[in-house]
């Protein structure tokens, strides 16, 4: 509470550098703050393009998104019914693998459609793939 | 005929060729995918020929797409994704320069046809099944198996997992497809409008401009969508690489 964590110790580090090494640690100390300070400032650009570039999809892409979606949608209950009668065509069991799978299909379809709108989590984005923020950051080997 | 939307998409044979019974013809579909690989790579390579390290128009534009494509690989797979680069790349360009190409009057749009865009999806999937079993082995299957799943329902959402990765090349293709073909198709009715409205006389030429005016803005749509088009191809094939890097840990 009294202290920062940083500037506790700094002040125990005996001071025997001489004139040369002073002036270059004020050297590198300036270096550094003003690399800092370039960090920050490309971290705020990043951050605004980011969002700009967000808003601008989520403005002008309602009919990509519309198309996007149904046939994510359609392409799952065809699979489905692919499937169905696929295996009703090996097994002779008639209408049974075409009711099991189509009605698989829509269960899958919504699954993509709530994938692609966003409204659940791709199971493996939970995983933090590298390149890609972390959403859950909850590691148990603590 | 003049006025038939579908007319556009037919195929003729340019140099009919049949091996072993198979019709290998080498048709008008076939000299656009040539062109546009020719176009693509032609491109390319005389823009990055003089490689100036203040670029040229045609460098800037080299390196933007590439920039652009490296960019979007990176931010979906990752690093590790960067040695699939030369296939996303090739693809987002394949498709590309297919779709503006369509955008040619008289010109014939490979992208249009749902055999190219299936092809190019199966590529994809094919790819990203050879490599996530070679790289991962059965551990690959982990990712049709979400963690915190009751046993009970496991063989349910397994199979569900299992149907909604499989309508992925689907979708894929569809969605290229359905995007070209719609798209052309619309123009095409929009333009047949103007000439058989026009043929009407001096009412029919003032109405004819109303569906000119819809002719020059769907032609900005169509160049929107092209682009569009491929860059949703492209980001999708690397999301889908990514599954085939990292499944599950």
């Amino acid at each position: 509470m009294q202290d920062k964590p940083g500037s506790g110790p700094s002040k125990k580090v005996p001071r025997k550098a001489g004139r040369a090494e002073d002036a270059q640690s004020a050297e590198e100390a300036e270096l550094a703050k003003r690399l800092r300070s370039l960090d920050e400032r490309l971290d705020r650009k990043h951050e605004t393009q980011a969002a700009a570039r967000v808003a601008e999809q989520s403005r002008k892409s309602g009919i990509g998104a519309a198309l996007r979606m149904s046939t994510d949608f359609v392409a799952a209950v065809l699979v489905g019914a692919g499937l169905g009668f696929g295996i009703d065509w090996i097994f002779g069991i008639a209408p049974w693998g075409m009711i099991v799978f189509l009605l698989l299909g829509f269960c899958a379809g919504v699954l993509n459609v709530m994938r692609s709108a966003g409204k659940i989590a791709d199971p493996h984005a939970r995983h933090d793939p590298p390149g890609r923020p972390e959403m859950y950051d909850d590691d148990e080997d603590k | 005929m003049a006025n038939d939307p579908i007319h556009q998409f037919q195929i003729s044979k340019l140099i009919p060729l049949e091996v072993a019974g198979h019709d290998l013809s080498f048709t008008n579909s076939s000299l656009f995918m040539v062109a546009t690989v020719a176009a693509a790579t032609g491109f390319l390579v005389w823009a990055t020929s003089s490689r100036g390290l203040v670029p040229s128009r045609a460098q800037s534009i080299a390196e933007m797409s590439y920039e652009f494509v490296a960019n979007t690989l990176r931010d979906a797979a990752g690093t590790s994704g960067m040695k699939f680069f030369p296939l996303v790349f090739s693809l987002f360009m394949f498709v590309l320069v297919a779709n503006l190409f369509g955008m040619f009057p008289y010109f014939f749009t490979v992208t249009s046809h749902i055999v190219v865009t299936f092809a190019l999806s199966m590529l994809v999937i094919g790819l990203v099944l050879v490599y996530g079993f070679y790289k991962h082995g059965l551990k690959f299957l982990g990712l049709f198996v979400p963690d915190g799943v009751p046993g009970v329902l496991m063989p349910l959402v397994v199979a569900i997992e299992v149907i909604s990765f499989l309508s992925r090349p689907i979708s894929l293709s569809v969605r290229l497809f359905a995007n070209m073909l719609a798209g052309h198709i619309t123009l095409k009715v929009f333009a047949g409008f103007v000439t058989s409205l026009s043929a009407l006389g001096a009412i029919g030429i003032g109405g004819a401009i109303l569906p000119l005016a819809m002719t020059v803005a769907l032609t900005g749509l169509e160049f929107l969508v092209a682009f569009l088009q491929a860059y949703v191809f492209a980001v999708l094939t690397c999301m889908y690489l990514n599954d085939a890097l990292h499944p599950t840990h």
